[in-house]
């Protein structure tokens, strides 16, 4: 069988999912509900309190990085082959490259901003 | 090789497949919830930039949260991220097929512990945030 590299695409699809599954309706729920409604607070999401809690703990740093960059190969991963189910196999490598090379760039991005908090 | 000229016939597939029977509908719906995941991550790290921008332009992104554009895309988004977290949950006893000797463990369960550890993850996320 030919050497393939789907397995790896396939981990971060996986665990971008299960990431994004388990974290982002809270999230949304708190930056869409929470804040602009004033629940837990007027002042929810603090700048000094963010700041600190994101800049001084590398746990938080960590975990956050994790969450935003994760799920950005999961819709890598979804989205090529959605574009190639509605018809676009011909061009199925171009997909992949622009898929997975977008989700690429996003963690480069995220690396470079989290390194300047 | 000779592949094209033995090249076996494809009976064409129309594009609009996926409109054709209410399954293939939800699938698509299924894999269009990747664009909200992304988009939500995407905005994640613009909040996280604007950290390092300093106070003012954090709190003027802060503020802007409160635009009715952005909570009607907050509602969007959320309602797709959330048809992504039960079919993401419903699908993991398919994946994980555990057994207890001979017996499988029944799928209701798997997928359950799933959905419990959601909410106590959510629970733990929110009462963070909340800083208690």
């Amino acid at each position: 069988m030919a050497k393939s590299n789907e397995p790896i695409w396939w981990s971060l699809f996986s665990a971008g999912g299960m990431v994004a599954a388990m974290l982002l309706p809270i999230l949304i729920i708190i930056t869409g509900i929470l804040v602009p409604f004033g629940l837990g607070g007027n002042d929810l999401l603090n700048f000094e309190r963010i700041h600190t809690a994101v800049s001084q703990n590398y746990p938080v740093k960590l975990i956050l990085f994790i969450v935003i960059t994760l799920p950005l190969f999961h819709w890598a991963h979804r989205f090529r082959f959605t574009l190639v189910d509605v018809g676009l196999k011909s061009v199925s490598t171009l997909i992949s490259v622009l898929c997975y090379g977008s989700a690429i760039t996003g963690t480069i991005v995220s690396v470079i901003i989290f390194l300047r908090i | 090789m000779g592949e094209k000229e033995m090249s076996a016939y494809h009976r064409p597939v129309p594009n609009t497949w996926w409109l054709k029977r209410t399954p293939y509908v939800l699938f698509m719906l299924r894999e269009l919830t990747s664009i909200f995941v992304a988009g939500y991550c995407v905005f994640l790290l613009i909040l996280v930039y604007k950290l390092t921008q300093g106070a003012d332009a954090y709190g003027n992104f802060i503020d802007a949260l409160k635009s009715p554009s952005s909570i009607a895309l907050h509602f969007i988004t959320l309602a797709f991220v959330l048809y992504h977290t039960i079919t993401w949950f419903n699908l993991t006893p398919k994946i994980l097929v555990l057994y207890k000797g001979e017996e499988q463990i029944p799928k209701a369960l798997v997928a359950g512990v799933f959905y419990t550890g959601w909410v106590v993850v959510s629970i733990v996320v929110a009462l963070l945030v909340l800083g208690m």
